[in-house]
């Protein structure tokens, strides 16, 4: 049986996708709660849990852009002009989170700007890949292999909606990041945003999730049409599942379960996400087959992610490792 | 904006997102190796001076590296936004080598960077070692890549063009290492190298000037001037092998930096200064040397080289500013070769640390790699133009279909953000510089008394030896 490449190839830059927005998701969600926490020592902390892994984690996002440049250009060609704005305000707001890293230690006098550059980036950045998305989910206009819509197709109720869902979604990976990593202060602060934060989460996933299918017919058709509502059903319900998991983990003091019950949510819409996108990369024009770039690029890209990506997966989880557990609050080069 | 249309305004934005960002890889490419060299030579000889100044200048590569991140992911996502023509129909063939540099560099310098800043008391000296070299690697990797796919946007090969005008890859490894590309990466990373050896000669300087006996000090700067030395002939042998290269396949790109609007058939003048006039096609003003252009392009004192008349003039790059980069990074090129002989002399005659004027001449030099850089750079890239794809694809076709409205927003924001943000940078590193490596064990003075106590003097005893070390 032949390959099939394009697929392969969707599936990595999809595998790319979800790696950053489960990685820099909660270093970005830590951001967004950032001003809850009280106290620089305890904000020291929090940011500290994530220094030495936010550079590798951001870099997934380098791979999914790039990625879709090398094997599927057409797409990558249409959607960037398509979310220009979004894109652009993504890219500034991860300028002033990025170096909040490093700057917030150099100054005594400035270190609040640079918490206040954390925080307005780490929210303006999530809210720009959630706005992106949701214009992806609603469609871009196509036409002669270019976009062909205005400066502000992307601005919609619908995407203003997902950009407030991945908000809030991020937050909650932000705090059950810090209930899993610290004690204390920070730990019991960061539970108390995750209580609000979950629910919300799975109320605006669902939200999101009943909107969808009613932007496109072909989305209900992939979702509610017999045979597929007998495979796509097992989507919401473990969903479900996964919170059953957060609020056991919550109320047992099993630290690490919220965190990745959470992950697990993410995952679960991804794949939903994927469910409905599928034959479409750029919807509702471009399909994943179309617009792959020719087979000698996929075989050569695909060779090398198939050695590279396990081994990038592999030293990934030896920083991680190096860094597990609680974290020592004297811990940090600062 | 200013009467620019969209076009002029999305080349400027990114003219001016690229060179910033080139600021900090050409900075931290230099810096991962002297970082990996510092680290191992404190592990192979377990002398204190060099774990001393591997974490002074890890807090410094630490800021520039955030820097050179964020600044990159911009570059990564701006190929897409404004220039999607251009993404669209080179992206099969270059695409996946900019993939492989995510693959193979990013990952690898991202990954390790956090054991290398935070990780040492946790994995031990020797892993610490090998982290900060995977850091290294990693950013030698992203050149590597990098530079082959800018040196293939110069001299294209291995693809063919389908009926949609795609750039579709044929053969990789006559796309990876196409002809520009050996010479390019070898002239980057060098220019990287020296970059570094400049500024940590420079901030030795500055606290040898402050305090001649400081041992972190003198021991950087000793190291940034033998760097130079080595780095800086080396670095105009190899900028002329990639002058040469570029006659061959870019001769108008040529023709421009050496202010030739005339051909010579049989040998062209070195043109020393001049004032470059594309619309009255005349270099004014020219001092020039005769035969001495040929002689340094083809290796032939009669060697036939074209000018831009040869070529009409919707195809010529702008010699009004390829001129003027090129010079600034010759004559600073010279500037380079000039210290590192200076601080060879003084070497020899034994007052490297305390030749004042040497001194402030290395201070002086500092930021000299950054400005060669940046103008090496607008020399090969502008010089490309009116191409982003030499011969193939014009740079007015690459471009998104955005609108001017759009692209002047984007690029006030830039701006703003750039100077606002990478200006508090860089005044945080100034500021660290500012600051000496902290004294330590005073071990240099350790030292030649166990040398001692191996060879006494005939007044010494042993005794008073051991004494003296254990204070």
């Amino acid at each position: 049986m032949a390959l099939d490449l394009p697929f392969i190839a969707a599936g990595v830059i999809a595998f790319a996708v979800l790696a950053y927005v489960i990685l820099d998701g909660f270093d970005l969600g830590i951001g967004i709660i950032f001003p809850t926490l009280k106290g620089e020592a305890n904000r020291d902390l929090a940011m500290n849990t994530v220094a030495p892994v936010w550079d590798g984690n951001e870099t997934w996002l380098i791979m999914g852009g790039g990625g879709l440049f090398a094997v599927f250009p057409l797409a990558y060609a249409v959607v960037m002009p398509a979310l220009y704005a979004p894109i652009i305000a993504m890219l500034l707001a991860l300028i002033f989170r990025g170096v909040a890293f490093e700057f917030r230690w150099r100054t005594k006098r400035w270190k609040g700007v640079w918490d206040l550059s954390f925080f307005l980036g780490s929210v303006v950045a999530t809210f720009a890949q959630g706005v992106a998305l949701g214009a992806l989910v609603q469609g871009v206009a196509v036409e002669d292999r270019a976009y062909a819509g205005g400066p502000w197709d992307w601005l919609t109720p619908f995407s203003l909606l997902t950009g407030a869902a991945l908000l809030v979604g991020y937050a909650l990976l932000g705090s059950t990041w810090l209930v899993m990593k610290t004690e204390g202060y920070v730990r019991d602060r960061a539970a108390r945003l995750a209580w609000l934060a979950g629910p919300a989460t799975l109320a605006l996933i669902g939200i999101v999730s009943l909107l969808t299918p009613f932007l496109n017919p072909l989305y209900m058709e992939r979702w509610f049409a017999v045979p597929n509502v007998f495979f796509t059903i097992w989507v919401p319900a473990l969903v479900l599942a996964a919170a059953f998991v957060f609020v056991r983990g919550m109320r047992g003091g099993r630290d690490s379960w919220p965190f990745l019950a959470s992950l697990a949510v993410f995952v679960l819409s991804f794949v939903g996400l994927g469910i409905s996108f599928y034959p479409y990369i750029v919807p509702p024009h471009l399909t994943i087959a179309e617009t792959a770039a020719p087979p000698l690029a996929l075989a050569f890209v695909l060779v090398g992610a198939a050695i590279l990506v396990p081994l990038i997966l592999a030293y990934t989880a030896y920083a991680y490792w190096v860094f597990r557990g609680k974290i020592d609050p004297d811990h940090g080069y600062h | 904006m200013f009467g620019f249309d969209a076009l002029e305004l999305a080349r400027f934005q990114f003219a001016f997102t690229v060179s910033f960002h080139f600021i900090f890889p050409a900075f931290s490419i230099g810096l991962a190796s002297y970082l990996a060299v510092l680290n191992g030579l404190h592990l192979f000889t377990g002398r204190e001076v060099y774990l001393r100044l591997f974490n002074y200048w890890k807090i410094i590569f630490a800021v520039a590296f955030a820097m050179g991140v964020v600044s990159g992911i911009v570059m990564s996502y701006q190929f897409g936004t404004n220039w999607s023509v251009f993404s669209e129909r080179a992206g099969p063939t270059i695409g996946p080598v900019m993939a492989y540099e995510v693959l193979t560099a990013f990952f690898l310098e991202a990954g390790f960077l956090g054991v290398m800043l935070f990780g040492r008391a946790k994995v031990g000296p020797a892993l610490h070692f090998a982290a900060t070299l995977m850091v290294a690697v990693g950013t030698l990797g992203s050149a590597f890549w990098i530079l082959s796919v800018n040196s293939w946007m110069h001299t294209p090969q291995g693809f063919s063009i389908n009926e949609v005008g795609e750039f579709v890859p044929e053969n990789y490894w006559e796309v990876i290492f196409n002809p520009s590309f050996p010479y390019r990466l070898v002239h980057t990373v060098l220019g990287a190298y020296l970059t570094t050896a400049l500024v940590v000669g420079a901030v030795g300087a500055w606290h040898l000037l402050r305090d001649g006996a400081h041992p972190a000090a003198r021991k950087m700067y000793a190291m940034a001037m033998g760097m130079i030395v080595v780095v800086a002939p080396l670095q105009i042998v190899a900028g002329d092998f990639h002058g040469v290269n570029t006659f061959h396949h870019q001769p108008a790109k040529i023709a421009a930096m050496e202010g030739h609007y005339e051909s010579y058939p049989d040998g062209a003048p070195l043109i020393l200064f001049g004032v470059p006039d594309d619309e009255a096609e005349v270099t004014r003003y020219a001092l020039e040397i005769p035969k001495l252009g040929s002689l340094i392009l083809t290796h032939d004192w009669n060697g036939a080289v074209q000018g831009l008349k040869a070529w009409p003039r919707d195809e010529r790059p702008p010699a009004e500013i390829v001129f003027w980069t090129f010079r600034v990074m010759v004559g600073l090129g010279v500037l380079m070769l000039a210290l590192g002989v200076w601080a060879a002399v003084a070497r020899w005659r034994g007052r490297l640390y305390d030749s004042r004027p040497l001194l402030y001449a290395a201070l002086a030099m500092g930021p000299a790699g950054f400005v060669a850089v940046i103008a090496g750079w607008v020399t090969t890239e502008v010089g490309r133009q009116p191409y982003t794809v030499y011969g193939l694809m014009t740079t007015a076709e690459s471009v998104s279909p955005i609108t001017l409205e759009a692209v002047t927003t984007s690029l006030i924001a830039f701006i703003v953000v750039y100077f606002a943000v990478f200006g508090a940078g860089t005044f945080y590193i100034l500021r660290l510089m500012r600051e000496p490596p902290e004294e330590g064990a005073p071990e240099d003075v350790v030292g030649p008394i166990r040398t001692a106590g191996i060879t006494p003097g005939p007044t010494q005893t042993r005794g008073t030896i051991r004494g003296q070390a254990e204070t």
